[in-house]
């Protein structure tokens, strides 16, 4: 009895060491995310954009300023 | 509401800007996180493509309707879409360095396509700067930009389709297959595609107007 005790611990151990092994998997940027601060990367990117943005809507508004003219005249 | 297009372009590119960086991706050998790009390089082909099909509908009804209009807004969408080309070729040529080694490989079908296609729209812009009188320069580019955009389609959608080719998508398979992205991107991509496609219409949008305020000048 004691012997296939022992047996079924060992091949439970056995399975659970296999369990814990990591697969290796290709390389990716995962502490990147969770402490890297890579939050206020993508802010600075989000404001670049929202700028270049805000400046095509100022450029918008001087054409329609001067399609007003033009068509006033 | 006539400005709905750029308001949702500007959500979009923003949406992608953030959550593309953030979402989970496939983890894959040689791409690792550049399978990213797929939401920022892709899409601006896309718009280039968007553009120049605006610019081949522009030059059919400045043949069918004889309209000086039309012509110079067939002008302005292969300008925009020339544009977008650019940063086109520049992000490919970088995503290339690091995933297939080089910054330009002439194996790959789809690159010498896209050369020539971009070949073949600097000469319509060349032709239009060769031809003064202002309707005969209308019609003559006119068909010229038909034949520019079969001419387009033929080497960066069919002849890489037909070979072997670097990109996914191509050597017989359709693109955006499952074993090149999976739902996850798809959230992102499908939205960064509209966005710069209505961010290409937005552009054109200013292109058109400054045009017809320089012609109004010189009338």
């Amino acid at each position: 009895m004691i012997k296939r005790i022992l047996t079924l611990v060992f091949l439970l151990s056995a399975l659970f060491s296999s369990a814990q092994e990591t697969v290796s998997s290709p390389e990716m940027a995962d502490t990147f995310r969770s402490d890297g601060k890579i939050y206020i990367v993508i802010t600075v990117i989000g404001m670049i954009f929202v700028a270049l943005v805000i400046f095509l809507i100022l450029l918008e508004r001087k054409v329609s300023k001067l399609e007003k003219q033009i068509n006033s005249k | 509401m006539k400005n709905w297009y750029k308001i949702l372009s500007v959500i979009f590119i923003l949406y992608t800007l953030v959550w593309g960086l953030l979402n989970p991706v496939p983890r894959l050998d040689i791409l690792n996180e550049t399978i990213r790009n797929v939401y920022y390089h892709v899409p601006i082909w896309f718009a280039m493509l968007f553009m120049m099909t605006v610019s081949l509908i522009q030059s059919i009804l400045a043949l069918t309707k004889n309209n000086l209009d039309n012509d110079t807004k067939a002008f302005n969408a292969a300008l925009v879409g020339f544009f977008f080309s650019l940063p086109g070729l520049t992000t490919g040529s970088i995503w290339a360095k690091y995933t297939w080694g080089t910054w330009w490989t002439f194996q790959d079908p789809k690159l010498n396509g896209v050369a020539i296609s971009i070949l073949i729209y600097l000469a319509y812009f060349i032709l239009r700067y060769s031809v003064d009188d202002e309707m005969k320069r209308a019609r003559i580019s006119a068909v010229y930009n038909v034949f520019a955009f079969v001419m387009m389609n033929v080497f960066i959608m069919v002849l890489p389709r037909l070979t072997d080719s670097l990109h996914p998508g191509n050597g017989g398979n359709p693109a955006f297959s499952q074993y090149d992205m999976d739902n996850n991107m798809r959230m992102v991509f499908y939205p960064a595609v509209l966005g710069w496609i209505f961010f290409s219409f937005w552009l054109y949008n200013i292109k058109n107007r400054i045009s017809f305020i320089k012609n109004k000048l010189n009338d």
